[in-house]
């Protein structure tokens, strides 16, 4: 079990990794939803006494989420907005997976000092679940697409929740699915936001927002 | 003197360039041709070893040595790898580093001979082969480091700096949870394999075109002799690289007969894959080039980091 767990969270990593080196908006949105597939495969594996029902449905329901209406969302938004490149990052793409790698790194030394309450099934969960929620914060600071910013946002989310996997079978399931509608209803409003935007002002850069005159 | 002795040392002196008559064969039957025979590349070696080789007055006697330097680099390279369940001739601790800089040395003697010509066309060739083999090294050196890490662990009375120990040593590993890292090396050290190799996707082996050239270019002015010793360790290299692949992804068997028919095969499949990658895929444009060796060298830091997270907890 712990094996399998090892793999998916290794899959994970690699998908953060591919993100930061790709620069097609449309490969970043098929790469959210890979891992979105994967993280909708981790609670199946959590017990040691095999899934419950309550995890299945939890399971089922990330994935249909994450691996299917948020890319299909994104993907309507990068239709409308007609912007196929991340042309100038504010890091470049080999300097961003090195950056990645030494994040994993440093998740790895946070990791071995943190205690959790019970443990987690797997010792890669911790550092993965760190990583991945820095990984996505660097994603939201270093690029400058709207959209990838919300790819990077949903990475963050994973990273929090994959930190969540660690309590998942004693977390309250209202509190899990209150959460999911949360980040529904926010790709949902940037979807319409990066739509506004870019009919308005021709593209979605954002760090030219701020010198538009309204 | 037991004879058996004899084998590990001598098999890749023989059956090295046999790796590409095998790769030569694979193209042809992919683009619908005979091909040559097998034997092919000792044909070639033959014919260069009876020419008689023509110099340039501009080139020093450092042209001269680059290809015996870099040849004899290679020879003892290879008597430090094991292969098949057979250790390697050469084993003491820290070989793995005398490993990495002897394929260095061999590296740097081929440019200095290159750069001795005084052509700029060849200069550019040297210049592109020292930064993607710059890019390649540490992902050679990080996978050989995480699989250390995992021997020294496992098994600490095995000499872990060692790549024969490592060899040895490996199948004592904590299984399954090791494959993961066995999988990330493999991946690392396969696109090192083809970079190192100047073949398809970094480095096109058959082109003469001038703006795509990285190894080719380099020995252009090299003849007879000398360009049947660069052919030779050309060949010589393929065979290294890939024994030190095909060492720590294969499992061994108790029966050393088994280990060796099993390397021997490996050897085949590999050589096989490389003349399908030759076939299927287009050389990578040269700025991608790097972006593939830092994302190799991302997959073997991957294993070494993982490796330690599994280890440390």
């Amino acid at each position: 079990m712990t094996f399998a767990i090892d793999l998916l969270l290794v899959l994970v990593m690699l998908t953060d990794l591919s993100l930061l080196s790709s620069s097609r908006l449309g490969a970043c949105i098929r790469l959210s939803a890979v891992q979105g597939v994967l993280l909708g495969l981790l609670p199946l594996l959590v017990d040691r006494q095999g899934p419950s029902i309550r995890l299945i449905v939890f399971g089922a329901i990330l994935l249909l989420l994450k691996g299917y209406v948020f890319p299909r969302m994104l993907r309507r938004a990068l239709r409308t907005a007609d912007v196929r490149h991340e042309v100038e990052p504010l890091v470049g793409y080999a300097a961003s997976v090195l950056l990645g790698v030494g994040i994993l790194g440093l998740s790895f030394g946070i990791a071995s000092r943190m205690v959790l309450p019970r443990s987690a099934g797997s010792a890669l969960v911790l550092p993965m679940a760190l990583s991945t929620i820095l990984i996505g914060l660097f994603l939201i600071v270093a690029r400058r697409k709207a959209l990838m910013q919300v790819v990077g946002y949903l990475v963050l989310e994973n990273g929090i929740y994959i930190f969540g996997i660690a309590v998942a079978s004693e977390e309250p399931f209202l509190i899990e699915t209150g959460i999911l509608l949360d980040i529904f209803v926010a790709v949902f409003v940037m979807g319409i936001a990066i739509f506004h935007i870019s009919r308005e002002f021709d593209h979605i850069d954002v760090d030219q927002l701020t010198s538009l005159k309204g | 003197m037991d004879l058996t002795a004899l084998v590990p040392p001598l098999l890749p002196l023989v059956l090295a360039p046999l790796l590409l008559g095998i790769i030569n064969r694979t193209k042809a039957f992919f683009a619908g041709r005979a091909g040559p025979s097998l034997f092919q590349p000792y044909y070639d070696l033959r014919k260069l070893f009876l020419k008689g080789a023509v110099y340039s007055r501009t080139t020093t006697w450092i042209f001269r040595a680059g290809p015996l330097v870099s040849l004899a680099a290679l020879i003892l390279a290879s008597t430090l790898v094991p292969f098949g369940g057979l250790g390697a001739p050469l084993q003491f601790s820290g070989d793995l580093l005398l490993f990495a800089y002897l394929l260095a040395l061999a590296r740097w003697a081929t440019v200095l001979a290159a750069l001795d010509t005084g052509s700029s066309f060849e200069g550019m060739g040297a210049s592109r082969e020292l930064l993607f083999s710059a890019l390649a090294e540490p992902a050679l050196l990080l996978s050989i480091a995480a699989i250390a890490r995992e021997v020294a662990i496992v098994a600490p009375e095995d000499d872990y700096l060692s790549l024969s120990g490592m060899h040895r040593a490996l199948d004592k590993a904590s299984w399954p949870s090791f494959l993961l890292i066995q999988a990330l090396v493999a991946v690392a050290l396969a696109v090192v394999f083809l970079a190192e190799n100047c073949r398809i996707p970094v480095d096109d082996p058959n082109t003469h075109l001038e703006l795509t050239m990285i190894h080719e270019v380099m020995v252009l002015d090299h003849s007879g002799p000398d360009f049947a010793f660069i052919l030779y360790g050309t060949a010589l290299k393929l065979w290294i690289l890939a024994a030190l692949l095909l060492g720590f992804v294969l499992p061994r068997s108790p029966y050393p007969g088994l280990s060796f028919m099993a390397s021997c095969l490996g050897m085949l499949i590999l050589a096989v894959l490389v003349g399908v990658v030759e076939s299927v895929m287009a050389r990578l444009r040269l700025v991608r080039v790097p972006q593939l060796l830092v994302g190799a060298t991302t997959f073997s830091a991957l294993a070494l980091i993982l490796e330690y997270g599994r280890t440390l907890s």
